[in-house]
């Protein structure tokens, strides 16, 4: 079995390791297949467009126990999500992150799939919570105009 | 930095030795005879074979008719299991342990889905084979008990005498797989009652793709492959002169080794570099402390896992191997650390060094804190410190 040497690179090297405190978001996946966990945690921003604002993935950072491919696949997930819409970020795929390493050897392919999950689960669990304040937000005013 | 280059892989396989090598030479194109002819090209042949038997059957104090050539450990193996249960179709239960190679392993699940009944007997912590369990699971229809020697994974030591003993007491075949002591540790066939006996030639500076099997006078085997009838009716198939003579010139020196210093030394020096493996903080050992083959270490770091260490020793010019999913072709973690009760995320975590020759003090200090770093770099990256 052969890496690419992007993959190499990234496991070498792996970029924006770490945790975030106070994360708007967290993502915790581990692997039914080989066993090995990988945790995301972004932090989303607010940027003016012409049409009003949008959300984006203003920090991310990860934390794997796993192959190389597993460090390589969170590093370049990193890579690829930051800056982006959690629209675009949504529609990140397996394909897009072993792509971006050059590809994976077969056998590997799975470990993309956990870096994708992960950063998914990250955005999800952002608006529920998200869906939460907002809910909270509106009884607390209703309780304001019921004084 | 400069990267120095520390062959830690052992159990995997071992070079050619160079006076294997040259033994072996002469037999690809000068002495090129196929031992089966009858003129002086054959003949030739014929006496470098029957002569590296007795070089081979000398190891272990076997005679050189017990001796079957094979195309390896794999191929010995299997036909010790599949050729015995063939010859002896009248019994059909065979006993072995959780941590044999896959070899033995796979060659008892074929059976089992030929109606056999296999009992794979566990191990204790250490990695020792529960005795008492083997007992209870002998019964009228025991055919066979196959237990290996030493263990490729972890190193440790079976207690064949043991159970060769049970196994006559009961007059049931006894089968070892002696790859990984094969020429390392004393064997004696004359005192320990084994019935078959594999060997494999690349684990002792040999080449790859020989090996042998004994098979004590007077069991029966049925062959595998079906042809001209060659080594006793046991292995069809025109000899391997030049791999024969290269297991018989590595069996001669392994004799030295064994009765001389160099597997003290190993050993010694394994020991320094255990000592200082088990500093780390997060480290357990696996296996067995004492009843351990004096080349192997088995270690696991917490919250890291295998593969990943390996590759980035790699880089760093070290070679060695790992337990872990992620680097086994089925993704399951090696059903031998798992079969001591390591949870899935310590053997996940393992790593295997198998030394070949002494280390010098340089190369201690080197591989440890090759490996510190890198477990240290490797953590910084997982969520479990
Ligand atoms: C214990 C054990 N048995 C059998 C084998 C297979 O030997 P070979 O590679 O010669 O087929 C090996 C080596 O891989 C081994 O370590
Ligand atoms: S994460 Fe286990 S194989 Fe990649």
């Amino acid at each position: 079995m052969k890496y690419s040497k992007k993959v190499i690179e990234h496991f070498t090297n792996p970029k924006n390791v770490g945790e975030i405190k106070n994360a708007d978001g967290t993502g915790k996946v581990g692997n039914p297949v080989c066993g090995d966990i990988m945790w995301v945690y972004i932090k989303v921003g607010k940027r003016k467009t012409k049409k009003g604002e949008e959300e984006y993935i203003k920090d991310i950072k990860f934390q794997t126990m796993g192959c190389a491919a597993a460090i390589a696949t969170s590093s370049m997930l990193t890579e690829l999500a930051k800056g982006k819409t959690l629209k675009e970020a949504k529609k990140l795929s397996r394909k897009d992150i072993a792509d971006a390493l050059d590809g994976l050897p077969p056998i590997k392919m799975h470990c993309s799939n956990l870096a994708a999950d992960a950063l998914h689960k990250a955005i999800e669990d952002y608006e529920k919570k998200k869906k939460v304040r907002a809910k909270r937000r509106k009884d607390e005013n209703q309780t304001n105009t019921n004084l | 930095m400069k990267t120095k280059k520390i062959y830690l892989d052992a159990a995997a396989t071992t070079p050619v030795a160079r006076e294997v090598l040259d033994a072996m030479l002469p037999y690809f194109s000068e002495r090129f005879g196929n031992a089966s002819s009858l003129h002086a090209f054959g003949r030739e042949a014929r006496e470098a074979i029957e002569k590296a038997r007795e070089k081979v059957a000398g190891v272990i104090n076997a005679k050189p008719e017990e001796i079957v050539f094979t195309s390896g450990g794999t191929e010995a193996d299997n036909l010790a299991i599949e050729g015995l249960a063939l010859a002896h179709p009248d019994k059909k239960h065979i006993i072995t342990s959780a941590i044999e190679h896959p070899a033995v392993l796979e060659t008892c699940k074929t059976l089992e889905k030929q109606g056999y009944d296999v009992s794979y007997i566990p191990v204790d912590s250490e990695g020792i084979v529960d005795l008492d369990r083997l007992e209870q699971e002998i019964r009228d229809e025991t055919l066979l008990v196959s237990i290996m020697h030493i263990n490729n994974e972890i190193g440790t030591i079976q207690p064949i005498k043991k159970i060769a003993k049970i196994c006559q007491e009961h007059g049931i075949y006894f089968h070892t797989d002696a790859v990984q002591s094969f020429g390392k540790l004393k064997l004696d066939m004359k005192k320990i009652k084994v019935d078959l006996l594999s060997i494999s030639a690349h684990k002792l500076f040999g080449p790859k793709g020989v090996g042998a099997l004994y098979v004590r006078n007077g069991v029966k085997l049925k062959a595998l492959l079906s042809g001209g009838g060659h080594e006793q009716g046991l292995r069809s198939g025109t000899e391997n002169t030049a791999g024969i003579v290269g297991l018989g010139k590595a069996s001669e020196i392994a004799v030295k080794k064994i009765s001389g210093n160099e597997y003290k030394n190993i050993e010694k020096t394994r020991n320094k570099l255990l000592e200082r493996l088990l500093e780390i903080q997060g480290v357990r050992l696996n296996g067995s402390k004492e009843k351990r083959i004096f080349n192997n270490i088995n270690v696991s770091f917490q919250g890291i896992e295998g593969e990943a260490l390996v590759l980035m020793l790699d880089k760093k010019g070290i070679a060695c191997s790992t337990g872990s999913a992620c680097s086994s072709h089925k993704l399951e973690p090696s059903h031998v650390l798992l079969a001591l009760g390591l949870s899935e995320l310590e053997a996940h975590g393992s790593l295997r060094l198998t030394l070949a020759y002494p280390l010098t003090e340089d190369e201690i200090e080197y591989v440890t804190s090759a490996i510190e770093e890198s477990v240290r770099k490797l953590r910084r990256i997982s969520p479990f410190k």
